[in-house]
């Protein structure tokens, strides 16, 4: 290895519970964690190898093997397949001369397939050594190869910059925006420091008051109530506390949270402060994905400009005694690390694996201590209601739920890209406005959320009826809804991990019926014992991902079922798949004799 | 009326789910006034001789002949029901479900610890007798239509006996905790 690693590990004070920031400066200087660096590391930061090469396998962007001097990691979610992703991906292989999952054999390029990129509305997308790619094509691919074969920088080759602060000079990327559409919270007008300022002057108790008064809910997706979690957190008996702003968003489909890092990341900063100042909490964590790693440096000046303003740090606005500092904490790519308890795991340094719950993070969280973890939404709407009142958030959105929601719209539409939109508008009304027609489904929530059908684009998109953390996708007539519910499949497949049995092997049943569905072989005993192992899956398992992933099948079963009759075999009570020619032809070839069936 | 009938079979198991049948110990003799046995190994009786009102099976497929038995007694059952892990999800012979096939019968005949030194001719039986072997180990489910699915490795035999006793007298299966949990 020809990393120092002395020099990284005294950068994070050889602190264990930062391996995954260790692990990410390892991999990006060598382009995987070589073994010697495995037994170093368990040697000095005094952990097991095992909990060194635990925590490397159970993250995508981590691996044990060289993944190529020029790493591309293309998006194969369901959006990125729709727009063409297939051409792309044959480019690419045909040009670097290695298939997907493969490095070049002389180690300079490696074609990765990942989730969900947060890319949805400018698919298909990859990311090359940490920069975004947008809109590619199968002659983009070529070019990019060919930059990589003549030893260009990455950064050089992006040609064109995104509109806003991505053409930034601390950001530099060719993503865009998209913001189609402002709304009165999050892409509205406010005044850097204000929150703040108006949060000193209030006893932290009224300010989880004031929260809890506005009625915000968790945007995230789950809609726990914010100000709730606070008081919580703030009843616990330990002083030491902290909060942590989810940022990993990887429920496929949604990127308003990239785009509100990258226009307004004061607003949600300010809104951590806010709430360091409301829970007594001394430190707080944005825990970002590593897919946004292009944001870093942005961000971090974000919060060096705040810490210059005296808004962050010690006596923040010279109020004696409110100290709060916060650190950016990467991902490496794990969906499961946006369930709170295994986010913390993560920001721990271990496997993003969900806790069992109680303990609940509020009593015991990060390091074990009361911890409030809050999506990027949330705080930036505190920021808002901080300065312009409970009474006018609540007066935003319907009965059930207060205030504005930020869609990130994708899939078959003129328009795609972010509205923030007030809660309770129809999936119709949603529809009309980014340019959608000739609609067969469309998915609210993500995979994790609800198919709907025609019948039900009156349904209003909120709490209580379709609850979204963000993602919304819209298929036209021309969709195999089934090919997409496959690609999610696969996803949950991937991103299940392990811990609970009903999840692990619940999605391989789910994986294997699906088939045999989609090979003309299902039944409609088949369908019905999806919806009841959707109904196990749920009772019984401990995190948000088995407790939803079973969505796509068991929702298209219910709102898309003529997806399912045209496949199914309508007269059989039961057909099998096992072929038992086919089963037994490889032992009996390789012992020398002829079947006899 | 007569009795209803029952039969049973161990495929790819250990014979532990008829140990457990017969862990119900003294009440055998209740379950032989209330049912009659026919193709059993309780019995001994190797081929049907009628139709049976109840086929119970251990254990999962792992070769043509396990395949050709539980076709068998599908046809001549109207209820089967797996019984144990086996039957039901493959259980331990299905460890070697990730493993090509190749391997497997390498390690068994030409590489195993055991066979490694005896096999000097690197033999590896075919004899159109001896049943192929499937390319993985498949739960019963997978191949026939089963009716019910009795947890357990093994099974307790106060569920085995419930649910027969159940089946027969047509009266609602007993589930307390005590015969389902396996810690």
């Amino acid at each position: 290895m020809n990393t120092d690693l002395n020099q990284i590990l005294d950068k994070y004070k050889g602190d264990a519970t930062r391996l995954m920031d260790i692990l990410t400066d390892i991999q990006t200087e060598e382009g995987c964690i070589p073994s010697d660096a495995v037994a170093q590391l368990s040697e000095r930061l005094g952990i097991s190898r095992v909990e060194v090469e635990q925590t490397i396998s159970f993250y995508h962007f981590f691996s044990q093997k060289p993944v190529g001097k020029y790493a591309v990691y293309l998006n194969d979610s369901a959006v990125a397949e729709m727009k063409g992703r297939t051409a792309v991906a044959a480019a690419f292989e045909q040009e670097a001369g290695c298939t997907f999952g493969s490095v070049t054999e002389d180690g300079v390029i490696g074609l990765h397939n990942t989730a969900c990129i947060g890319m949805n509305d400018q698919e298909p997308a990859a990311i090359v050594n940490g920069v975004v790619f947008t809109n590619l094509t199968a002659d983009k691919a070529k070019e990019l190869v060919a930059g990589m074969r003549a030893g260009k920088a990455v950064q050089e080759m992006v040609t064109e910059l995104g509109d806003g602060v991505n053409s930034s000079d601390l950001v530099q990327s060719m993503v865009k925006n998209n913001i189609q559409k402002k709304g009165d919270v999050i892409f509205s007008t406010f005044e850097s420091g204000s929150a703040i300022k108006k949060c000193i002057e209030m006893a932290p108790e009224a300010v989880i008051d004031e929260v809890k008064s506005s009625n915000l809910r968790g945007r995230g997706g789950a809609g726990f109530p914010t100000g709730l979690k606070w008081e919580f957190c703030s009843k616990a008996a330990e002083k030491e506390r902290y909060l942590i702003c989810n940022a990993d968003e990887g429920e496929p489909g949604t990127f308003k949270d990239r785009v509100i890092l990258t226009e307004t990341p004061q607003l949600v900063v300010e809104g951590m402060i806010v709430g360091g100042y409301a829970l007594g909490a001394q430190q707080g964590i944005i825990y970002l994905r590593a897919e946004y790693t292009y944001l870093k440096k942005y961000l971090e000046s974000v919060l060096d400009d705040y810490r210059q303003k005296n808004l962050l740090g010690n006596n923040i606005a010279g109020k004696e005694g409110f100290n709060f500092d916060l650190r950016i904490q990467f991902g490496a790519g794990a969906y499961v690390c946006g369930e709170e308890s295994a986010l913390i795991e993560s920001a721990e340094g271990k496997r993003g694996e969900p806790r069992i719950r109680p303990p609940f993070p509020v009593e015991k969280g990060y390091l074990d201590k009361p911890t409030s973890v809050n999506n990027v939404e949330s705080f930036a709407a505190v920021s808002q209601i901080l300065v312009k009142g409970a009474a006018w958030f609540k007066g935003i959105g319907n009965d059930k739920s207060a205030g504005t929601k930020v869609l990130s719209i994708s899939g078959d539409c003129e328009k795609p890209g972010v509205y923030e939109v007030a809660w309770g508008l129809s999936v119709q009304e949603m529809l009309d406005m980014v340019g959608a027609s000739n609609t067969k489904a469309v998915l609210v929530g993500g995979p994790s959320g609800t198919f709907v059908g025609a019948k039900d684009f009156s349904r209003k998109i909120c709490f209580g009826d379709l609850a979204t953390g963000g993602s919304v996708i819209v298929f036209d007539q021309s969709r195999d809804i089934l090919e997409t519910v496959s690609n999610f499949v696969d996803f949950f497949c991937d991103e299940s991990c392990g811990s609970c049995v009903p999840c692990r092997a619940g999605n391989g049943i789910i994986r294997s019926t699906l088939d045999k569905v989609i090979n003309g072989k299902g039944t409609k005993a088949d369908l019905e014992k999806l919806t009841e192992l959707g109904t196990i899956m749920k009772a019984a398992n401990r995190c948000g991902l088995g407790q939803t992933s079973f969505n796509p099948v068991v929702t298209t079963i219910k709102n898309l079922p003529e997806e399912y009759e045209s496949r199914l075999q309508e007269e059989s009570p039961y057909v099998p798949t096992f072929d038992l020619a086919a089963s037994v032809a490889d032992s009996c070839e390789y012992v020398g004799r002829e079947p006899n069936l | 009326m007569s009795k209803p009938v029952v039969a049973t079979a161990s495929l790819a198991g250990c014979f532990g789910c008829h140990m457990s049948i017969l862990d119900i110990d003294e009440r055998i003799l209740d379950l032989i006034e209330l049912v009659e046995f026919n193709k059993s190994p309780v019995d001994d009786i190797k081929t049907f001789t009628k139709q049976c009102d109840i086929g119970i099976i251990e254990g999962g497929c792992c070769n043509s002949e396990n395949v050709h038995n539980l076709k068998d007694f599908r046809k001549n059952c109207n209820i089967l029901i797996s019984l144990g892990e086996c039957a039901i999800m493959g259980g331990l012979p299905a460890m070697r479900n990730g493993i090509p096939i190749k391997e497997c019968i390498e390690e068994a005949y030409l590489d195993g610890p055991t066979v490694a030194d005896c096999n000097e001719k690197k033999i590896l039986p075919n004899d159109d007798e001896i049943p192929m072997i499937l390319d993985r180990v498949y739960p019963c489910h997978e191949i026939v239509k089963i009716d019910y699915f009795l947890p357990g490795c093994p099974p307790r035999a106060d569920l085995i006996w419930n649910a027969v006793a159940a089946l027969v007298t047509g009266g609602e299966l007993a589930l307390p905790y005590e015969v389902v949990k396996f810690d």
